[in-house]
């Protein structure tokens, strides 16, 4: 079986981030940038298939700038095999990102694609989907545990109402949940391998997909801040508080 | 100019997202249409009829349609989506699951988790966690949108005359097979529309410390909630995460109880009335957002608060 990983690069989920004076975005120059935190799920679960058998090879996918060559770097020092890098300096959206990777799927014939389930930055949750509907192929998504046992998947996707077990049969899209697995870290040695191992660039322009934005970015602006609360000095001051001035029990 | 809504209901009953969800499309247009799919929901049909906002409910009313599987689902949308100028969805497991799949079918670019609507072209939805507020402009003709139920009110779910139209279902070979769901039942109020929540997390330090916040709920009538840290450490189900990947939540009061308050945690709650943080740490950032800190023992705090809250129901009765 062969596993497709798509890995996006994002501000690091530490960063306190800043919305730029302009209104025109957030700031992500000169701020620590790393794997999108439910990908790094998706590579640890390639990796995983590869190390009991299930996988024959392990490919990472990121689409943007040369720098989104890190996020690939860091999934094959976790140990995925190779990498490609569908280069664009634009900002896709969801949707024109699910065409580029069903591309990348249609030349690379996965039997497995692995996404996280959204990515921090635009909290879009969809790419996923839209793969799945555009390649035909079942969905699973949200899920916590993945079982392999001849060609059929089985799954468990975290819902609102609690878990949701399903079967699939291959080819199938899933989207990952941070519960899936714990990633590994990636030791030194293996960073320094990862450095050798076969990193693909295509520009996206190759592709013949319109990759044109359908929504514009009026402006991007903070949130409303919440007025700062007081401290309370004990139990009973609580309960006064929020019986008389705040009336909320 | 006519709204279409996808209903999100557990058979039984519509789930609350979707009023609030309708209230969202009545900024839009009054031309509301809902749409409800499933197995055996005459009675859906019924109560839908008599929610004021809307002129027509449409059901699609199949066994095949009985578990939802986003593969049988989005095929129904997609065959009457061309009557419409916007198709809305909750922000929830469901909507997030099925709206994606109607969008690559028609290429249309998807607007999610919406809480804001300027005019029919122009959403407002939060980005990075609700670090930042994304004001964006769709010149498509058809908009697929989900909306974030606790950003809109509850619309009118009385005094209605919509019309009722059934539509075919289409039979769709699907290769996901529904095997079960593990649900927990509860007879405390729903996490995502109650007026009161407690939330517990790694604070907590193990499941069965975890009891003190479902005691000190029971007492508030209150929703349970747990930060990601809770959920992972086995404390508490996954159906209970508040936050950026979890559920979001507005209640009237919000009591963070053992909770550091990480940005993907506050994500999920900062839009509520009223936050109390309850923490040792003096400087945990959730002090920065709550309206009323108090820096203490959880072990200790809790049972004091329960103690006077029985006195303050004695006085009261």
């Amino acid at each position: 079986m062969k596993v497709l990983v798509a890995v996006k690069r994002v501000v690091d989920y530490k960063v306190q981030i800043r919305v730029k004076s302009d209104q025109s975005g957030v700031e992500t120059q000169n701020v620590k940038m790393s794997v999108n935190p439910p990908d790094e799920n998706a590579i640890e679960q390639a990796i995983k298939l590869k190390e009991q058998g299930v996988a024959s090879e392990t490919i990472a996918v990121s689409i943007g700038d040369d720098k989104s060559q890190d996020v690939l770097r860091t999934a094959m020092a976790m140990g995925i095999d190779r990498s490609i890098l569908a280069k664009t300096d634009q900002l896709l959206e969801p949707l024109a990102v699910a065409k580029v990777l069903k591309s990348i799927v249609e030349n690379e014939k996965p039997d497995l694609v692995l996404l996280g389930k959204q990515a921090i930055d635009d909290d879009a949750n969809q790419t996923g989907q839209l793969l799945s509907a555009l390649l035909n192929w079942p969905q699973g998504c949200f899920i916590s545990k993945l079982k392999i046992e001849n060609n059929l998947l089985s799954i468990s996707r975290e819902i609102d109402e609690g878990i949701e077990n399903l079967e699939l049969t291959i080819p199938a899209i899933l989207t990952c949940d941070l519960r899936l697995n714990t990633p590994r870290f990636a030791s030194l040695p293996n960073i320094m391998k990862a450095k050798k191992k076969p990193l693909d660039v295509i520009d996206i322009g190759e592709l013949g997909i319109d990759t044109t934005p359908k929504i514009k970015t009026i402006k991007v602006i903070e949130p409303p801040t919440r007025k700062a609360g007081i401290m309370v000095s004990d139990v009973k001051e609580l309960i006064q508080k929020l019986k008389y001035e705040a009336k909320v029990i | 100019m006519s709204v279409l809504v996808l209903a999100e209901h557990n058979d039984q009953a519509f789930l609350s997202s979707t009023f609030n969800v309708i209230e969202a499309a009545s900024k839009i247009n009054d031309d509301i249409h809902l749409l409800i799919c499933g197995s055996k929901i005459e009675n859906l049909a019924n109560e839908g009829k008599n929610i004021l906002a809307l002129k027509k409910v449409i059901t699609c009313d199949n066994e095949g349609l009985n578990n939802v599987i986003a593969e049988k689902i989005s095929p129904i949308i997609l065959s009457i989506a061309k009557n419409y100028t916007h198709i809305l969805a909750p922000a929830t497991t469901y909507g997030k699951n099925i709206l994606p799949r109607v969008a690559a079918l028609l290429d249309i670019s998807q607007i999610s988790d919406v809480i804001g609507i300027e005019n029919p072209q122009t959403f407002i939805r939060p980005i990075y966690a609700g670090n930042a507020i994304a004001h964006v402009q769709s010149p498509q003709t058809l908009n697929l949108i989900t909306i974030r139920p606790t950003a809109f009110e509850r619309c009118e779910t009385m005094g209605g005359e919509a019309l009722i139209e059934n539509i075919p279902y289409i039979e769709t070979p699907s290769q996901t097979r529904f095997i079960n769901r593990e649900v927990t039942k509860s007879d405390r109020p729903d996490l995502s529309n109650a007026k009161i929540v407690i939330s517990g997390g790694r604070g907590l330090e193990n499941a069965d410390n975890f009891k003190l916040i479902y005691e000190l709920a029971d007492k508030l009538k209150a929703a349970v909630g747990a930060s990601r840290a809770a959920v992972d450490s086995g404390y508490i189900g996954n159906e209970h995460q508040v936050g950026q990947t979890g559920k979001m939540v507005a209640p009237d009061l919000y009591i963070a109880i053992g909770i550091s308050g990480a940005i993907q945690h506050l994500a999920g709650m900062k839009d509520s009335k009223v936050i109390v943080a309850i923490n040792k740490d003096v400087e945990a950032p959730i002090f920065k957002i709550a309206d009323y800190g108090l820096s203490g023992d959880l072990f200790q705090v809790i049972p004091e608060l329960m103690a006077e809250l029985d006195l303050l129901n004695k006085i009261e009765s």
